[in-house]
């Protein structure tokens, strides 16, 4: 992927230059090379920083929701699964498209450094790529592992390699090699548990939430001027469970709130600092979805009507989603 | 909390969450009211009596107790953090495999050499164990028939201690350290251009502050159903919108405030208050679970509070 940066640079070099954008958004080098941060870009000098690699994983497109609110116009380099989260934003009406310049890049799929650690690596000084395996230095020693092993759990249901929205694109689609993965298999799990069972699941699952927020704070989906979980003048803590109704009630009602929107991006689970499974209450949504009303995939589109926003005489009752699971 | 039965995980240098929530937890209650007609009834929660033993605590945590100490056991006195932490027993135990987040050393805390009622040290199977309070040698003598005498001891452990050094000297961060005299400049650190360019990218989730063990904002708050009203207190963070709200409106309004707020607290504020203490242990978590990367190193860097040693 150094090519692939080495064309990013060029581009937004070109671009700050000639004045065309006023600032880019990418990814800037970290203090280890695994912790690489969003970037803002306002002039050409700071691009010395810019990185992309197996460790830009962090979805770029909520940031343009606050850029295009401004009087300018910012380009942004989107990974192909990023796209969805910018095209649901735009078909939200919550970034103006005609501020954005979209430059689709390739991924060959990003690197979980907790999986890397999982495999008993401590102390990791530097990971190069080769093709599909990386080379790990740590201070203990060096260690080779398959990439496909260590994958984001995003990346293993990836959507493949075509961009939802892109004015240009940089480079040649890469593939993202991993063993075959079925997104919805723990839901099916879940789905074939009793209620009480499910509940006991959820309980457990959910007690471990320390209401950072950062699900939420990540999430493109979750675009709301304020939350309703901020309101200081209601009963709920907001920034802890008070009780367990609170925390369910989080995060049950914010996986309503993203039906239909949510792209499964991924990038919720990915940060929880609590490794809670909140993709499998937004993948049972979207997997009821595709039941229901044909395959449907947030993002894809900017201007066709939602399923969950448009009604038909033909749609399911109420009800239908618990029907021969009780 | 341990019972019969779980399995004990020894190898895990730094846990995910820190560990401050066993003398302050995130949540809890100080008071109940009840109304009765016309009466108010109160009833003030009982003061934790149980008596705990925190085994494992690594030197960074051990160290950030002492942090919480200088604000929960100044007058006015926290009495359920006072409590917890008196009818606590710490084991520490000494980093073997430390990892590349940790920083420790620039706070001058030694991995290795952990301070606590009690120090222990796992090298291969053995365990080595050394008393170093009152309570550290109460425990132990309740427990001696667990003990042998450690033959050669010392030197085992001061191998595993050299080694230890001779690792984070390896590590990407061996280097950082604070310039007090840097740090002290309050009024020019406030006023840094690099705050906007820092914020930018900031969620302004609370993960930081609550992995955090040295975060110690709490926020006082009622639950009331029907006519009872539960007081309970939990953490806060300084990175939420509602965070310092109050009468009159909120002082810190913007995303650029609040997160300076959080670094100043760390680098300027509180070794202001704290004869230098700065207010981070150099654990690393903040490193590893903030979202968007964003890290006390990056921004004491960026500000030009850094030294080279
Ligand atoms: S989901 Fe696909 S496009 Fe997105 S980061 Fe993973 S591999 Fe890359
Ligand atoms: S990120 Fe995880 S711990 Fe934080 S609020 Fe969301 S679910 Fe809870
Ligand atoms: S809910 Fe999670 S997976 Fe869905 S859009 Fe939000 S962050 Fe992405």
């Amino acid at each position: 992927m150094q090519k692939i940066e080495q064309l990013i640079k060029e581009k937004a070099r070109d671009l700050l230059a000639a004045g065309q954008v006023t600032s880019v958004i990418a990814w800037q080098k970290g203090e280890m090379f695994y912790d690489n941060a969003p970037g803002y870009f306002d002039n050409t000098e700071e691009l010395d920083a810019l990185v992309y690699n197996a460790f830009c994983a962090a979805n770029l497109s909520k940031y343009l929701i606050a850029n295009t609110k401004k009087d300018e116009k910012t380009a942004v380099f989107l990974k192909p699964c990023d796209t969805y989260s910018l095209n649901q934003l735009i078909k939200d009406r919550r970034v103006q498209r005609e501020q954005v310049l979209v430059i689709g890049i390739p991924c060959a799929g990003m690197v979980d450094i907790n999986k890397v650690k999982a495999q008993g690596l401590k102390g990791i000084i530097g990971i190069t790529e080769d093709g599909d395996n990386l080379t790990v230095e740590t201070a203990y020693g060096t260690k080779q592992v398959a990439r496909a092993e260590v994958l984001l759990n995003k990346c293993l249901a990836c959507k493949g390699s075509a961009y939802a929205v892109s004015d240009e694109t940089i480079g040649e689609p890469m593939a993202v090699k991993h063993a075959p993965y079925d997104r919805f298999a723990v839901v099916k799990e879940l789905e074939s548990l009793s209620p009480q069972e499910r509940f006991a699941f959820w309980q457990e699952e959910l007690s471990k939430c320390i209401r950072c927020n950062a699900c939420r704070d990540i999430c493109p989906a979750c675009s709301c001027e304020q939350c309703l979980f901020d309101n200081p003048e209601s009963p709920l803590a907001g920034k802890a469970n008070n009780n367990s109704a609170e925390e369910q009630l989080f995060h049950i009602i914010r996986a309503y709130h993203v039906a239909g929107r949510c792209t499964d991006c991924g990038e919720c689970s990915r940060v929880c600092p609590q490794g809670i499974r909140l993709d499998l209450l937004n993948r049972k949504f979207i997997k009821d979805i595709n039941e229901f009303y044909g395959d449907y995939q947030a993002g894809a589109d900017a201007d066709t009507n939602a399923p969950l926003l448009s009604f038909d005489v033909d749609d399911v009752e109420p009800g239908a989603a618990t029907k021969g699971r009780e | 909390m341990w019972q019969e039965g779980t399995a004990v995980d020894l190898k895990t240098t730094i846990t995910a969450k820190s560990l401050k929530n066993i003398f302050f937890p995130q949540i809890e209650n100080l008071l109940a009211f009840e109304r009765q007609g016309q009466k108010l009834s109160l009833e003030q929660k009982q003061l934790p009596a149980e008596k705990t033993i925190a085994f494992g605590v690594r030197a960074c945590d051990i160290a950030s107790f002492n942090l919480l100490d200088k604000v929960f056991l100044k007058q006015p006195v926290d009495h359920f953090y006072q409590a917890r932490r008196e009818n606590c027993t710490l084991i520490g135990l000494a980093c073997s495999e430390p990892e590349e987040t940790c920083f420790c050393r620039t706070f001058g805390i030694e991995p290795a050499s952990p301070t606590a009622d009690a120090a222990a040290w796992l090298v291969g199977d053995d365990l080595f164990w050394q008393p170093k309070t009152t309570k550290g040698e109460e425990l132990t003598a309740a427990i001696k028939d667990l003990f042998t005498e450690a033959e050669g001891g010392d030197k085992i452990v001061a191998e595993q201690q050299a080694q230890v050094q001779a690792l984070l000297d390896k590590m990407p961060l061996a280097g950082f350290a604070l310039s007090d005299e840097e740090c002290s400049k309050q009024a020019e650190i406030f006023e840094s251009e690099v705050w906007e360019e820092l914020s930018k990218t900031c969620l302004g989730c609370g993960t930081c502050t609550y992995v955090c063990p040295t975060c110690h904002c709490y926020d006082i708050r009622d639950y009331e159903v029907n006519d009872k009203v539960e007081r309970y207190r939990c953490w806060d963070s300084c990175m939420f919108s509602d965070f310092t709200n109050m009468a009159g409106g909120n002082p810190r309004t913007t995303r650029l405030a609040r997160f300076r707020q959080r670094y100043m607290h760390k680098l300027v504020y509180f070794p202001a208050n704290n004869e230098g203490a700065y207010a981070c242990v150099g654990c690393g978590r903040r490193l590893q679970k903030c979202p968007v990367s964003l890290n006390i190193v990056k921004v004491a860097k960026a500000l030009g509070v850094t030294k080279n040693v």
